[in-house]
């Protein structure tokens, strides 16, 4: 065991802050599986809705009621296989979805009670009970004889090879990192998906069979748009962000800065928490998801402050609010209305000077109002962008432009996800976008 | 995937789950959607004969009992059988059946009780191609003061004279379906069966007064401050529908006339449960009325999941399975000794077992200071109600004690089977020797 004398107190950017011990209980399932007994009692208290509302809510469609009938009349591997029809992530959905926001804000017990039934629990415990027992419930239709290239290895891109496969093609995903998953497996707080998860359900999916995972290629360097066009009979694109925005400002460049979505994705990589350094005072700049699991997973590596500071109001923050009341409740200071000015330090970074903002004739503006924050590390999460888009595509402020159905402006050329121009930056519309342009894919290549 | 395709009294439909006659299959408009939906079968709601069409009161038909969370418990109604133009209904059931052939569609009738009157409807019903009839012999309000439903059904003789006039007048199978509303079950399916009846179908709804209002002291629901009697139906009834179609599948007599079993089913699980009682096939009303067409599709992933999951290919390996270990009282092995066992880890301290068994029972539980909760085996009979109150499922379960082992209650070792008729205290035992 490695002992040292760091604390919450120490100053500078280091790791083992916390005990070893505490590690692990930080970094455990937020919020585990159901037990039998609670997933009857979620269970029962759902109504059965006629055309219900959280169907609706819900971007894939998912047949919410039908599905807790089946946990509530004990087939939850029959459940579980209504959710994946419809969504064949729906393991990873039930663990990252803000259902706060979806389903479980449009069902009518919230109405009624203020306390809508647990339908993202619900869903854990359907999908869990079916993974568990290693069963795929899904096989393939006879083979057609046509290839899909997809690139990126994401929710949309599963979702779009695993449908196509289910049709009988035969599909390559391209990716650029060297393991699968896109943003489930490199970009979600580690305590919503523990035990390797992301990895586990992407093995999962692939059992459908016919799809076949090509690692570590980058479009426009290992592999070309027009290499994908000629092997194969359809090019599905759904590569994410890998771009990442800038502040702009003079100190981005000391030591101690760095990008929140790689502060993540380090965390979500090491098997080992304790060993990742982490500030003392960390200043998070952002208002969305990513600003939220970094400023929380900082707080659980035992930084001493973390404040989340965002140029725009609370209520423009995309984050939820039950996101927030979490980062909250564990001690993250959040500031709205704020805006960096400079970062401050020599070598490394040791404060930020921020402005007060208000919205102005010219939108947000920045007031005579300063403060400055002590900060020793500084994690930015304040959007990301495509990065590589090939140059025959349509692009809609910075996305790709699609023309219903996932269908890009260039013949034989389908995208989904975030790369896409439309979508709101959640796994589930990822899923929605790239299950339904391989059913578009599908009609054109047996038309 | 298991065939859960049935073919009942000769009538075929691609699952056993049928729409019973009532008001959701009042109408095509109905019976399309239901269709659509999933039902393997719809009987048309019950016609009579040609002529003015009954009517139905203008207040309400409805009156129910709920559970906790106003769980709809059971229904009563006092609607009466179409009050739709005879030559609509007729139209309408030809023009579904034309368009789902794959389905059954089944006729409900209740005319007079007179040769003449049933000739006559099934005359008019012949040309729509329907599967077969159902004869109403179950309604037991309004239709019944007029002498006909329930007050058929009450009288074995009649339901033989007039399924015999059915069976004489058409070439169509029929389903005769009885009301719960006598002594001995067994008796009019008895009386089916020597009619010709090809299938019975059970239970009708049971006479009931759901509730008083308190405020005008009148039955619920109320009708212009008066309420009468109406028909029980829902998953209160379902119970008492079991043993009902357990006692024709298992009477001598009746034992190979099919069964449609009726009462209360709401879930797969229901549906399993009669039909391992021998129900051929199942009927549902109160579940589509109280959730929508829509739960069909529970019923039919949860009994295809069920037959996988027995290994059982198709509904014909769970019909009548349950039948044989239906028995007499006198029969049960008085030998087999359970006890009651809490689990401590799913416990969470309610006391509700205890205060069943300390109040009410054999005063075999005892309760801690801190709220630990366990059976003493020295007073334990195993009556189940401790089981039966607990919130967790499975907190309590009855462990069998193996043959040899000493029950501490009685001090005697557990024997081998041995049921009343040998048993020393029943005085026949001794009158024999």
């Amino acid at each position: 065991m490695i002992v040292t004398n760091n604390s919450p107190m120490t100053p500078g950017v280091v790791a083992h802050r916390l005990p070893e011990t505490v590690y692990a209980v930080n970094f455990r399932d937020s919020a585990p599986k159901l037990a039998p007994h609670e997933a009857l009692v979620a269970a029962d208290r759902c109504y059965f809705c006629h055309d219900a509302p959280c169907i609706t809510a819900c971007p894939t469609d998912i047949d919410i009621p039908l599905f807790i009938r089946q946990i509530a009349t004990g087939t939850p591997m029959a459940a579980a296989k209504t959710i994946l029809e419809q969504n064949i992530l729906g393991g990873m959905c039930a663990r990252v979805c803000p259902t706060e926001q979806l389903c479980e804000q449009s069902c009518v017990r919230e109405l009624a009670e203020g306390k809508p039934v647990d339908i993202g629990r619900l869903q854990r415990f359907a999908t869990d009970t079916l993974m568990e027992a290693g069963k795929h419930p899904f096989s393939r239709a006879v083979t057609t004889g046509k290839t899909v290239a997809v690139v990126g290895a994401g929710p949309a891109g599963l979702a779009c090879a695993h449908r196509l496969a289910m049709k009988g093609h035969d599909v390559v995903i391209y990716d650029a990192h060297v393991k699968a998953g896109g943003l489930n497996e490199f970009g979600i707080a580690t305590y919503k998906t523990t035990d390797d998860f992301a990895e586990r359900e992407v093995e999962w999916l692939m059992k459908i069979g016919g799809i076949s995972l090509r690692l570590g290629q980058k479009l426009g360097l290992d592999v070309t748009l027009a290499d994908l066009q000629n092997r194969h009979d359809a090019v599905f694109l759904g590569m994410g962000l890998a771009g990442v925005n800038g502040l702009g400002l003079a100190g981005e460049d000391l030591a101690g800065v760095r990008d929140a979505v790689d502060f993540i994705s380090d965390l979500r990589q090491s098997a080992n928490k304790s060993g990742i350094s982490i500030g003392r005072d960390v200043v998070v700049i952002g208002g969305g998801m990513t600003a939220i699991d970094a400023a929380v997973q900082a707080k659980l590596l035992g930084a001493l402050n973390v404040t989340i500071v965002y140029r725009r109001s609370q209520a423009d923050m995309s984050a939820s609010q039950y996101e927030q009341s979490h980062a909250a409740g564990l001690g993250v200071n959040i500031i709205h209305n704020a805006t960096p000015l400079e970062l401050q330090g020599e070598g490394s970074v040791n404060s930020v000077r921020f402005a007060y903002t208000v919205h102005g004739a010219k939108g947000l503006e920045h007031t005579v109002d300063h403060f400055t924050l002590a900060a020793d590390q500084v994690l930015k999460a304040i959007g990301q962008t495509l990065l590589g888009a090939p140059a025959e595509l349509r692009l809609k402020n910075g996305k790709i432009e699609t023309i219903g159905s996932g269908l890009t402006h260039v013949a034989g050329l389908w995208a989904g996800g975030d790369c896409t121009f439309g979508g709101d930056d959640l796994t589930v519309t990822a899923v929605a976008q790239g299950r339904d342009a391989a059913e578009n894919i599908h009609s054109n290549l047996m038309a | 995937m298991a065939d859960l395709s049935t073919i009942f009294a000769g009538i075929k439909s691609p699952n056993p789950f049928w729409l019973a006659s009532a008001p959701p299959t009042d109408k095509e408009y109905n019976v399309r959607r239901a269709f659509e939906a999933g039902w393997g079968g719809v009987v048309w709601k019950t016609l009579g004969l040609e002529g003015p069409p009954v009517v139905n009161v203008n207040g309400p038909r409805y009156g129910a009992i709920w559970g906790a969370d106003r769980r709809l418990l059971g229904l009563n109604n006092i609607e009466l059988i179409t009050d739709r133009p005879l030559e609509v209904n007729l139209q309408e059931i030809k023009s579904v059946k034309r368009d789902y052939k794959d389905r059954a569609l089944v006729i409900s009738l209740m005319v007079p009780c007179d040769e003449e009157s049933w000739k006559e409807i099934l005359h008019q019903i012949e040309d729509t191609e329907a599967d077969g009839v159902e004869l109403n012999f179950g309604c037991p309000h309004g239709m019944a003061e007029r002498g006909m439903g329930s007050a058929v059904g009450q009288v074995p003789e009649y339901i033989e004279m007039v399924t015999r006039w059915v069976k004489q007048h058409s070439r169509m199978p029929c389903i005769v379906k009885l009301t719960p509303n006598i002594a001995d079950i067994r008796k009019p399916a008895e009386a089916a069966k020597r009619g010709g009846a090809d299938a019975v179908s059970l239970i009708n709804t049971i006479n009931s007064i759901t509730s008083v209002n308190l405020d005008d002291f009148s039955p619920e629901p109320m009708i212009d401050g008066k309420g009468t009697h109406g028909g029980y139906c829902g998953p209160a009834v379902k119970p008492i529908s079991l043993n009902m179609v357990a006692e024709i599948a298992r009477n001598q007599e009746t034992k190979d006339l099919p069964i449609s079993g009726i009462g209360g089913i709401t879930t797969w699980r229901d549906a399993a449960e009669f039909m391992s009682l021998g129900a051929g096939n199942v009927q549902v009303c109160t579940a589509a009325m109280t959730y929508g067409f829509k739960i069909v599709e529970e019923m039919i992933s949860g009994l295809s999941d069920y037959l996988d999951k027995k290994s059982m290919s198709s509904t014909h390996a769970l019909i009548g399975r349950a039948v044989p270990n239906v028995t007499d009282w006198q029969f049960l092995n008085l030998n087999y000794t359970t006890k009651a066992h809490i689990d401590q880890t799913a416990c969470i301290g309610c006391g509700r077992c205890f205060a069943a068994c300390e109040d009410t029972s054999h005063q075999a539980i005892t309760m801690s200071d801190n709220r630990v909760f366990t059976v003493n085996d020295d007073e334990c009979v195993a009556c189940n109600l401790c089981v039966n109150v607990c919130p967790v499922q499975n907190c309590i379960t009855m462990l069998e004690l193996p043959i040899g082992t000493t029950d501490t209650r009685t001090n005697k070792k557990v024997a081998p089977y041995a049921n009343w008729t040998e048993h020393p205290n029943n005085p026949s035992t001794k009158a024999a020797e």
